[in-house]
Formats: C-alpha cells, sequence, structure tokens
C-alpha cells in the first residue's frame, strides 16, 4: 500500500459562520493524481486550500507526509500553483525571477542561490516551454503564459506534492498542453497530485481519480465522471459532475 | 563647491546619500505591496515621537524612531488581519500622529523654526552622533533589504505562495514595517517626515518605467536615490532651501525626463520598422463562444 501523502479527517470550514465544508475526509496516497471537481462556491477550492493551511479549519484535521498540519515543517516537498498571478504593485519582475521564489522553501532564506538553484530553474523553465522567455518581464506575458510561469515555480522546488488551484481556468489551447506534458512528466517521475479544476481538457488522461465536491461534501470519489447532457458535446470539455441525490434544478440556475 | 568644506555640510551630503541609497531599496518592496504611502503615515506617527523627545528634553530622533516603530507595528497588524475598518484606523492613527507632534512641540516652548527642521529637512542641524546613527542604520537597512531580497521579493510578490514555501512571513512583514519606521527616522534630519515617503517611492517609479526586472529596477531605483539625495543638497545649499524640498523635486524631475525619454524610445522604435510586413496576429488565448 502507497504512503499516504495528504490526509483529510472530518474536516469543516466556515466563513463568517457560513459552513462552507462540512465533515469532509479523504486520503490522497503518494503517486495519485487526483482532479477535485465541482461547481462554483462548492466549496472545491477551499478544500485545496485548507490542505495547505491558507484556510483555517473550524474542526477536523489535515495531516501532510504523517505530520499535522500544525506541525509540518518540509514545505520543499510541497509545490503550490495559485489561480493566478497577483497584479502586486506593478514592480516589474522578469519569469526567471518569479520561477527562482520556488527555490526559497528548498534554500531558506539566507543563504544565497548556488548553480543548483540556477539549473532547477532552468529544467522548470525548459519543463513548461518557456525557456526562451526567462528574461521578459511576466507582465508582457499571456495569461496562459504567466500560469505556465506558476507552475515553473512550484516545480523549480523539486516537490513530491503538487497542489494546483484551478491551474487551467482560461489558459490557451497550446498553454494547457504544455502544462499536460509538464504535469506527465512530474507524474512519471513518481509526484502525486492534487488540482481543483473546472475543466480537464488535456489533463483528462492524466487524472487518476477525481473527487466531486458538492454543497460542502464530497459526493463522487472514484474514476472521471463522464460529462453528461449537452455537456457531452465533442466541443464542450467543461466537466460538470452531477451527484445522484442532487435535484436536477440545482444545475439549471 | 566651496559650501562643501564645511564640516556641516559635509555630514548633511554624507547623510543625504546614505538615506538616498537605503530609502528606494525599502521602497521598492513597498510599492509591490501596494503600500506606496506608508512611509508618509508612519512620517506622521513618527511626529509625535519628536514632539514627545522635545518636549521630556530627550533625543528627538530617538523617541520619534521609537515611536515611529510602534505606530509601524501596529499599521501591520492592521494590514495583516484585512478589515474593512483598517483603512479607517489608519487615517486615526496617522492624524493623530501628526497634530500629537504639533501639539507636543508646541507644548515644548521651542522656536517654530525647529518643528519645519522636522517636517522638511534641515543641512545645518545634523551633529556627528546623527551622523554615525544615520549611517549605521541605514547601512543596516541596506544589507538587510539586499541579503533578503529573494524572501522579500517572494512576500511582496505573492504572500500565500510564501507562506506554503513555509517562509516566515510575519517576521519578513514586520521587518518591513520596523524598517519603514526606522528608515523615516534617520531620514528625517536630512529629507524631513513629510518628504521622505517620495524617496521611498518616485526613484522605483521612475525606475520601473525602463525596466523589465525586479533586481534591475532595484538598482537602478537605489542609483537614481542617490543622485536625487546628491544633487538635492547642493540645490538647497546653494538656494538656501529646505534639502527635503529639493531632493524631492530632484527626484521627480528625474521621473519626468526618463518617462518622456521612455515614451520617444517607443515612438522612435515604433517608426524605425514601420513598413515592415505586418506581425502575424497572435493566436486567441480563449476560446470565446
Amino acid at each position: 500500500m502507497n504512503q499516504p501523502v495528504i490526509t483529510i479527517a472530518h474536516a469543516a470550514v466556515g466563513y463568517d459562520g457560513r459552513a462552507v465544508l462540512r465533515d469532509v475526509s479523504l486520503t490522497v496516497t503518494a503517486g495519485e493524481v487526483v482532479a477535485v471537481l465541482g461547481a462554483n462556491g462548492s466549496g472545491k477550492s477551499t478544500l485545496v486550500r485548507s490542505v495547505l493551511g491558507l484556510v483555517p479549519l473550524s474542526a477536523g484535521s489535515v495531516t501532510l507526509f504523517d505530520r499535522p498540519l500544525r506541525r509540518f515543517r518540509q514545505w520543499e516537498r510541497i509545490g503550490y500553483v495559485p489561480q493566478r498571478l497577483g497584479a502586486g504593485g506593478g514592480v516589474p519582475a522578469t519569469v526567471r525571477e518569479v520561477v527562482a521564489s520556488g527555490r526559497l522553501a528548498r534554500r531558506g532564506i539566507l543563504r544565497p542561490p548556488g548553480a543548483a538553484d540556477r539549473a532547477a530553474v532552468d529544467r522548470a523553465l525548459h519543463a513548461v516551454g518557456l525557456a526562451d522567455r526567462a528574461n521578459d518581464a511576466v507582465a508582457t506575458l499571456s495569461g496562459g503564459q504567466q500560469q505556465r510561469t506558476l507552475i515553473a515555480r512550484a516545480l523549480a522546488g523539486r516537490p513530491e506534492l503538487l497542489v494546483l488551484d484551478e491551474p487551467t481556468a482560461g489558459v490557451d489551447a497550446a498553454s494547457q498542453e504544455a502544462f499536460a506534458a509538464a504535469l506527465r512528466e512530474f507524474v512519471a517521475d513518481g509526484g502525486t497530485v492534487l488540482l481543483v479544476a473546472h475543466e480537464l481538457g488535456p489533463l483528462r488522461p492524466v487524472i487518476s481519480r477525481a473527487i466531486v465536491v458538492h454543497d460542502g461534501g464530497i459526493c463522487h470519489d472514484g474514476p472521471v465522471p463522464d460529462p453528461a447532457g449537452h455537456h457531452a458535446e465533442p466541443d464542450h470539455d467543461h466537466v460538470h459532475p452531477h451527484c445522484d441525490d442532487e435535484p436536477a434544478r440545482l444545475w439549471s440556475i | 563647491m566651496e559650501l562643501f568644506q564645511y564640516p556641516y555640510m559635509q555630514r548633511a551630503l554624507i547623510a543625504a546619500l546614505v538615506i538616498g541609497l537605503a530609502a528606494p531599496a525599502l521602497g521598492i518592496y513597498l510599492v509591490q505591496r501596494r503600500l506606496a504611502l506608508i512611509g508618509d503615515g508612519i512620517g506622521h506617527v513618527a511626529l509625535t515621537g519628536v514632539g514627545a523627545g522635545l518636549l521630556l528634553n530627550r533625543s528627538p530622533v530617538l523617541v520619534a524612531v521609537i515611536v515611529a516603530t510602534l505606530g509601524a507595528i501596529a499599521i501591520e497588524l492592521v494590514r495583516s488581519r484585512g478589515r474593512t475598518s483598517g483603512d479607517l484606523a489608519l487615517a486615526l492613527l496617522f492624524y493623530g500622529g501628526i497634530a500629537g507632534g504639533v501639539m507636543l512641540v508646541g507644548l515644548s516652548n521651542s522656536p517654530s523654526a525647529n518643528l519645519n527642521a522636522y517636517l522638511f529637512g534641515s543641512l545645518t542641524t545634523i551633529s556627528p552622533a546623527d551622523l554615525t546613527t544615520i549611517v549605521v542604520l541605514g547601512a543596516v537597512i541596506l544589507v538587510a533589504m539586499l541579503a533578503l531580497r529573494p524572501a522579500l521579493f517572494a512576500v511582496s510578490h505573492d504572500e500565500e505562495y510564501a507562506r506554503v514555501s513555509g517562509l516566515p512571513v510575519r517576521t519578513l512583514n514586520m521587518l518591513i514595517a520596523i524598517t519603514t519606521a526606522v528608515t523615516v527616522t534617520i531620514a528625517m534630519r536630512a529629507v524631513g517626515v513629510l518628504l521622505i515617503s517620495a524617496l521611498m517611492v518616485v526613484p522605483v517609479a521612475s525606475a520601473q518605467q525602463v525596466t523589465r526586472g525586479f533586481r534591475t529596477t532595484m538598482t537602478a531605483a537605489m542609483a537614481l536615490g542617490l543622485f536625487a539625495a546628491g544633487s538635492g543638497v547642493w540645490v538647497a545649499a546653494n538656494a538656501d532651501t529646505a534639502p527635503g524640498a529639493s531632493v524631492v523635486l530632484m527626484a521627480i524631475a528625474s521621473f519626468l525626463v526618463i518617462a518622456l525619454a521612455a515614451a520617444g524610445w517607443r515612438v522612435l522604435r515604433r517608426r524605425r520598422v514601420p513598413a515592415a510586413a505586418p506581425a502575424a496576429p497572435e493566436p486567441h488565448e480563449v476560446l470565446l463562444g
């Protein structure tokens, strides 16, 4: 049996007294590629963010690599890809500078970057196909290229677990393909992936397991569900999984 | 130039140059986190420290460092909580700071010219002991901002990512807040608490018009800060004006020159390659429909 990487036990999250997640339990083991699916507002992003400690749990527990989240310190084992690059105050930064931030978890804040850091940044830039844009300002890149920059930043730390929050939302086809290729390579090297997605697109073959979040709970855990109804049309690659017990009109609002 | 033969002028020049280097090195992180005006607010708070120092007959600079640091910590706590009422809390702190400062300075019966010296700087007030404080603290700020650049860049650029990288985010945020307070107070003599914020922000704004990376922006901003401080003190000495005003005007003048030059360069470049075939249209990033 594979080693558990993420264990969520009876987790609950609430914002301002409103429950977003209710009694969620989930175990992800090494080598799995788990997609968290669900409608907007279902709590799927909250689930993933609570795994990283970015959203506090109101009940239950999260365990990362056999350590309770509160005592977890080996952040170099995790690569996080947020939904998008924050605009910030507009000070320019090159693609390479952003990707180099991915080495901090491994290097610590006091040690200056060395040859190993530079080599890892080069490899990560290459893996997402941005080696030729390394010295350009990230702000001049397309949305898809910016997203690939964030994936390269996560890969540069050589993590064992990648956590991605809607990595392909609004990303052009070429970037989605580049992203899927980078993910395949990461999985082939034994990496574990937890990703939130609204649409799977070219990622679909890489996913080994799908979790569907609905109304703050997990309502499906298993193979990637087939798109239903008009979502199944060939030009609609939106994964809109439906739960067995949910009222049909919920999706038509 | 003969003015700079006087020791007090040399002290003023050295102090201004140190601050010209250190202020943009810190300011770039403030600009990146959209806190460009925070130095101004802390300057207001520092003035209460000046007033308290004058009233208690203690070193105004030292008391100002303490009061400004406490103010900076309070501001950082309000900011990190991200409450909507934070905006008003900051306003209370800022205006309370400047009102308290003016009140306390008044009560201390010092001549009012003294207040102006703290607000806009004064070339003649920097004692050798002041200069030592400015150079030592300025060097500490510079080393911290340069040595911790990767970590401070990560925190300023994407705070959540920095947290998931295991960086001590709260400590780094506090470091920036306290460094801001210290920079404001050491700059008080040379540039004044009301204008120091400009020296943190304007060189960064100038540099980022022509740079592509964070490191190059930082280097260019420090060079521009050094230039504005040096030339500003020279102007102040010759025209007998408050150095804060001339330093900031030099910084803004270089901003305008760089902005115009950058715009001109873009126009020229466009004209140089006009007749070439139009570039192939970029592929659509998203499928519309």
